[in-house]
């Protein structure tokens, strides 16, 4: 008469991501190729032939082509832009619009294992967008080192340090309204501010020790280092604990705003 | 400690209260449900069904009291509960971008049901709810109905000892609710048990076995629908309408009632209710009122049976559709 127990695991979560992921991944693929072959021929090859010719390969780049300075920033930008995606509007959606998360609290699902499932899936897309995007780099011939194959799983988790965050904010919300602000005041100031596009030391001081604590900064030391192959081994260390403990305590306080919203 | 150590019923709350801050939805009710009975909450919006279901769904922790599932504690045992319960929600949560097949699909995977298994109770549940042709379909197209019955089903997918369906035919249109109804008729025959939420009589009357009466967090009556009508209510129920003044009216009745023609048999009737636009009177003998009626000016009049609409009418005093 009893059935056998369910052991909830956050794989049976994952799987719905992954199947609504089989619908769409023609999309969500070709995105991730085309943005950066644009940026990457837009702000690598015509921004940086002017750069290269007026700084040359100057020491400010650290010896590198901008192209080759550019693209493994860029890398750990779009994959902050990925992740902050992923953890606003369907995270949302997931306790509102859809009702995602509330049909899986029904089930034997425990309430880590939608929160845990929905982050694996993001960290999921956010490490295939950024493959992709080593793969783009590697065609416009910016990838000088073996050691970049490590690189994408950098990026994945810096975007993993906005995402968990993001998405214990968002679990504590009741509408979007304050979304489009903050991508727009706090990921995109990151984004132009955070030794992306030219390295923070060409900042006001106070600017570039800000820059430091942002999770960005560090993703993008980490893909520059692992894509150009230039040492910086201990602080590399440095920038890897950094992201993972943002990370850790990003999935601590999603815990408790998931667990709340979930269970009133 | 659990104070009721040989609890049989396959859900019982004693005391049970839900608060959140200084509002308590729930105030302290008891009940219990039997296996296989269809068992129901009726009350007006607000009047704490659905954080009941919530509680019972094991997705809500108790304030207060006490609540066994299956012989289990929600609060320790969630998982294992939510393992036996299939869940109707309120607000469809289907995904609308899966197929109609693939909500199954999903759905059941969450109860870690193998694929070759699930295959098997898809096609018999697809036809079970009369959506086999639109498997493939996805769902943001279906129509209402199909969503609710959509969703019925999959809450049917892990083969559930008891089905917790909260408002399952709210929104529908008449033909649509016959359908659902009838699906789960179909249910209660094949011994599901039913724990479901309704504001609608008809639908309380048609489909439950037992049902507790809800009023601002607090249980007010209980009994089967029968029962109910008749502690509460009379056998017939004569309504009177008028184009003139509802109270002029009501108080011509009430003359009539006291008049020594009426008083010579058993009492006329029992109660008198005015409404907006009529006056409703309470009879066990609606026939004899109805005769006496000619020396009340009027417009029309119908004698009907007792519903549970006058059940609540009489418990709260006021009109259920809020």
């Amino acid at each position: 008469m009893a059935p056998a127990a369910v052991v909830p695991s956050t794989r049976l979560a994952v799987e719905y991501w992954l199947l609504t992921y089989r619908r769409n991944w023609k999309g969500s693929l070709l995105t991730s190729f085309l943005s950066p072959i644009l940026f990457l021929a837009a702000m690598g090859l015509g921004l940086g032939s002017l750069v290269d010719a007026e700084v040359g390969s100057g020491r400010d780049l650290g010896g590198l082509d901008y192209l080759d300075f550019l693209a493994p920033g860029l890398l750990a930008g779009n994959a902050m832009m990925l992740a902050v995606n992923e953890s606003t509007y369907p995270v949302l959606g997931g306790f509102k619009w859809y009702r995602t998360y509330m049909a899986m609290a029904s089930s034997p699902l425990r309430g880590r294992d939608i929160l845990l499932g929905h982050f694996t899936y993001m960290a999921f897309r956010v490490t295939l967008a950024s493959f992709v995007f080593l793969g783009v780099m590697a065609a416009f011939g910016s990838v000088s080192s073996p050691l970049a194959v490590l690189a994408p799983l950098c990026a994945a988790l810096c975007g993993m340090a906005f995402a968990t965050p993001t998405a214990a904010f968002v679990a504590t919300r009741i509408n979007a309204d304050n979304f489009s602000t903050y991508t727009r005041f706090v990921i995109m100031p990151m984004f132009l501010f955070s030794g992306i596009f030219y390295p923070v030391s060409q900042l006001p001081i106070v600017l570039e020790q800000i820059a430091w604590l942002t999770p960005v900064w560090h993703g993008v030391r980490l893909c520059r280092a692992l894509s150009t192959g230039s040492g910086m081994e201990w602080e590399l260390v440095g920038h890897l604990a950094y992201l993972v403990a943002l990370i850790l305590i990003g999935t601590l306080i999603a815990s408790r705003t998931f667990t709340r919203r979930l269970y009133e | 400690m659990w104070p009721y150590p040989h609890q049989v019923s396959l859900i019982a709350a004693w005391g049970l209260t839900k608060r959140f801050g200084d509002f308590t939805a729930v105030d302290g009710i008891d009940f219990e449900v039997e296996r296989g009975e269809v068992f129901g909450f009726l009350g007006p919006n607000g009047a704490g069904k659905s954080s009941t279901m919530r509680m019972i769904g094991c997705v809500s922790d108790p304030t207060g009291g006490a609540l066994r599932i299956l012989g289990m504690d929600p609060s320790r045992e969630g998982t294992k509960i939510r393992s036996r319960l299939g869940v109707v929600p309120q607000q469809d949560n289907l995904d609308e971008e899966l197929s109609v097949a693939e909500n199954l699909y999903v759905y059941g995977r969450y109860f870690d049901l193998p694929r070759s298994m699930l295959r098997t109770r898809i096609a018999e549940l697809l036809e079970f709810v009369q959506l086999t042709e639109r498997a493939n379909d996805h769902v943001e197209p279906l129509s209402g109905g199909m969503k609710r019955r959509l969703t019925i089903a999959r809450a049917l997918i892990s083969e559930p000892e008891v089905l917790l369906l909260d408002e399952p035919t709210t929104g529908l249109d008449p033909q649509a609710r016959h359908v659902v109804w009838e699906r789960l008729w179909t249910l209660k025959r094949q011994g599901v048990t039913q724990v479901l939420t309704t504001h609608y009589m008809d639908e309380a009357e048609q489909l439950c076995d037992r049902l507790v009466v809800m009023d601002r967090g607090k249980i007010v009556a209980e009994g089967s629908p029968r029962q109910l009508i008749e502690r509460y209510s009379t056998r017939e129920v004569v309504e009177v309408r008028t184009h003139g003044q509802v109270t002029v009216m009501a108080e011509a009745l009430r003359r009539l009632g006291e008049s020594p023609e009426a008083q010579a048999r058993d009492e006329l009737y029992e109660r008198v209710e005015e409404l907006p636009d009529r006056v409703l009177l309470y009879t066990d003998q609606g026939e004899r009122l109805v005769a006496l009626l000619g020396e009340v000016e009027h417009e029309s009049v119908l004698v009907r049976r007792s519903t549970l609409e006058d059940v609540f009418l009489h418990l709260t005093g006021r009109s259920l559709v809020d």
